[in-house]
């Protein structure tokens, strides 16, 4: 646990690719999960922030936010077979109805 | 009575308004004509009645100005609806009256069972209005007013049969000729006021103020500008070179409309407006000068055309042209009583005259139509013989023919010879009176001609009309026939109250009558007359008995023609063809127009059409919508309303803007 920049660099690494996944797949549950991604590069900073500051409300914002992605993960995919049972597809491009 | 002249306009306007609203419903013909026929003759009563009191006025009182209201007052301007009651306003009030009733009963068996009815006698009432305020109206502004209702009443009426093309044409050419006309009055009115106004500090168009004014007028300069504008006015209205060609179109109108409008009254406007304007006039000798010679040209020009056209119209059109340019020559030449005179007298026998040929149409119309014949009612090839089945047609016809031909002891003679006289003997034009009295000499002789000639082809020799359908040819009924006589009865006496001093029986009372109208005109005149132009009694007389001589070559030459070797015109043609061919076709002067103005006006009316307003204007807005498009195009990728696009500019922001921070 010496190294803190490395865990940033990791979680920065996770993050940039949860963000490119969520910009560029059609897929919405690709970009889901790539959220999801997001999320947890962001608790493990949370989490090595916490740990070399001696601080334990890190640990404790990053139960929340697991949290809060769990309910995330039920609407969202509550979301998704409902457009699914519409549309037949979970494509983000077909979510074009308020499109110009 | 001098109070109640405001009724006068206001009767034909009633009944305008009775028979333009409601006529459609009113149906019956009897209530419609009477309506529109009681409401001219009211006025004509109510003329009456200011002839009679002004008669019983000493000559200098006879001006009266009455203010109906207030109408623009700006600063020291001032234009009232206001009407003017002299001398001269007197005489065009007894002549739009009285004729205008006598046509108006005349248009009730005329105009009988024409669609459209109520809208013609709405049409006739609005048009007597229009022309009583162009004779009443005491101010420019008044004046013009009239002057446009009556250029607006000839195009509704010239176009009464609007669903012939040639009547939409003709009724077209003249509102377009009218209006070149009335914008030169606008501009002589403008200059008049203008400078008056900026000179003087006398901002009005008054012609009582201005009539006061008038000494302060120079001779010439700015007058000649304002007097040649309102002397173009005049030309449109009044039909002379060069605005003539739309009266002769003006024919395809209802007959009654080519009398009332087209000869007696509203084609008289420029006259009268210049004998309204006498004192400004006289200041120009250059302006008296143009006046006439374009009314000495008018005169023989449209008489030659006259003397080969077929038409019993056109023959008439032709000739009022011409009588119209005697009337300009005798304005130009300082007579202007001769000219008013002229104007009244014309009223009487050229409106009888229409009113005849009218009544010969209609009888040529019934008797063709009995036949189930599409002969032309009009020409006068098919006519011929007419005077028995129509005596009393004939008689007025005849009478007025003498008439206007100048024959002494009837009244186109006293009036043409009076303007001949003046023409020749006037103090303004030097050398040039030579010329326009022999141009108005010749001039007279061709008017003898042609009428004659309309005569003897029309109602003399042999019946050329369709031998099946002659049977059925008959004189008119009596509401047809009573303003004939009532007109013919006119054209024999109404010149007796103008007779020549010369001739002694009588004092010339039309001349006195207009004196203190004319008065004020005839002593600038004499700023600049020649001195010493006395004639002597035995030239007048010997010109008067030259005129005589002219006439009667005149009418010789049409009995040798057209009764005694019928074979002559032809003849003549055969041997002239060219000239016949140039004079048949009016000299080619509505081609001439078209090549000189209409076509280069259309053409440039396509240019502006095709190349201005479909390239450039429509160009322009749809080029501006274009741009707008264009860039919209390239910006609604801004705006996709797709969620990833939006976060990837939101990502691309946030690595900038983190960038900057790392990296400063």
């Amino acid at each position: 646990m010496e190294n803190l920049n490395s865990y940033l660099i990791v979680s920065a690494i996770l993050f940039s690719i949860g963000t490119i996944g969520v910009l560029s797949r059609k897929n919405a549950i690709v970009i889901f999960m790539c959220i999801e991604l997001m999320l947890n590069a962001v608790n493990l900073t949370f989490v090595a922030l916490s740990r070399h500051l001696g601080n334990l409300d890190g640990q404790v914002f990053v139960f929340f936010v697991m949290t809060v992605a769990a309910a995330e993960a039920a609407v969202g995919l509550a979301l998704m077979i409902a457009f699914y049972n519409n549309k037949e597809s979970i494509d983000v491009e077909d979510v074009n109805l308020m499109k110009w | 009575m001098f109070d109640n002249v405001w009724l006068i306009p206001l009767f034909p306007l009633i009944g305008f308004l009775i028979n333009g609203l409601f006529g459609k419903k009113i149906k019956n013909e009897a209530i419609i004509g009477g309506i529109g026929t009681l409401a001219i003759f009211l006025s004509f009563l109510v003329s009456c009645g200011i002839l009679m009191q002004m008669i019983g006025l000493p000559p200098e009182q006879r001006v009266f100005e009455k203010v109906v209201f207030p109408w623009i007052h700006s600063g020291n301007f001032k234009a009232d609806m206001a009407f003017l009651l002299d001398p001269l306003s007197c005489v065009m009030i007894m002549v739009v009256t009285g004729v205008g009733s006598l046509i108006h009963l005349y248009s009730i068996g005329y105009m009988h069972g024409e669609e459209g009815f109520y809208r013609f006698f709405a049409y006739l009432n609005l048009f007597c209005m229009s022309m009583l305020l162009l004779v009443l109206g005491s101010n420019m502004l008044v004046m013009f007013i009239g002057w446009e209702g009556v250029g607006l009443c000839s195009y509704l009426l010239i176009g009464y049969y609007f669903h012939k093309k040639s009547a939409g044409d003709a009724a077209k050419k003249a509102f377009v000729m009218n209006r070149v006309g009335d914008f030169g009055f606008l501009i002589g009115l403008f200059t008049l006021f203008w400078w008056f106004g900026s000179n003087h500090n006398i901002w009005t168009i008054n012609f009582v103020e201005i009539k006061a004014a008038s000494h302060l007028l120079p001779y010439g300069g700015v007058v000649t500008i304002a007097t040649l504008c309102f002397f173009v006015g005049a030309t449109g209205k009044s039909a002379q070179i060069p605005l003539f060609t739309w009266l002769p179109d003006a024919m395809e109108g209802p007959t009654p409309v080519s009398a009332l409008i087209h000869a007696a009254t509203m084609v008289t406007a420029g006259v009268y407006m210049i004998g309204r304007m006498s004192f400004v006039f006289i200041k120009s000798p250059e302006t008296m000068l143009v006046i006439a010679v374009v009314g000495a040209a008018t005169a023989i020009f449209a008489a030659t055309i006259g003397t080969a056209q077929n038409d019993i119209k056109r023959v008439l059109a032709y000739s009022t042209v011409s009588q119209l340019g005697f009337m300009f020559l005798a304005m130009g030449v300082g007579a202007f009583s001769a000219g008013i005179f002229h104007l009244m007298t014309h009223a009487f026998f050229k409106a009888c005259l229409f009113l005849g040929s009218g009544s010969v149409i209609h009888a040529m119309h019934h008797a063709l139509h009995h036949g189930h014949l599409h002969d032309d009612p009009q020409d006068m090839r098919n006519m011929g013989g007419l005077r028995k089945a129509l005596p009393i047609t004939f008689l007025t016809f005849f009478v007025s023919t003498i008439a206007i031909a100048g024959i002494p002891g009837f009244s186109g003679f006293f009036s043409k010879d009076e303007i001949l006289w003046q023409a020749f003997a006037n103090p303004y034009h030097g050398s040039v009176n030579i010329v326009l009295w022999g141009t108005g000499a010749i001039a007279a002789c061709f008017t003898a001609f042609y009428m004659f000639r309309l005569v003897f082809m029309t109602f003399f020799g042999e019946c050329r009309i369709n031998p099946k359908v002659k049977g059925y040819l008959h004189e008119s009924p009596l509401v047809i026939t009573i303003p004939l006589m009532v007109l013919g009865f006119l054209a024999v006496v109404g010149g007796y109250i103008g007779m020549p001093k010369l001739m002694g029986m009588l004092p010339n009372y039309f001349e006195h009558w207009l004196d203190p109208v004319f008065e004020l005109a005839n002593e600038y005149g004499s700023k600049y007359a020649h001195s010493g132009a006395h004639h002597s009694h035995a030239l007048e007389w010997g010109l008067m008995g030259m005129s005589v001589v002219i006439a009667v070559i005149g009418i010789t030459i049409a009995l040798t023609m057209y009764v005694q070797n019928t074979k002559l015109p032809s003849a003549f043609v055969s041997a002239f063809p060219a000239l016949h061919r140039a004079v048949y076709n009016k000299w080619y002067i509505d081609e001439l127009y078209d090549f000189v103005f209409v076509n280069p006006c259309k053409a440039f009316g396509r240019f502006l059409w095709k190349g201005f307003d479909v390239l450039i204007v429509d160009g322009v807005v749809n080029g501006v919508a274009n741009v707008v498009m264009g860039f919209s195009g390239i910006f609604r990728y801004m705006q996709s309303g797709l969620i990833y696009n939006y976060a990837w500019s939101m990502a691309f922001g946030v690595v900038v803007i983190l960038g900057y921070y790392v990296f400063k």
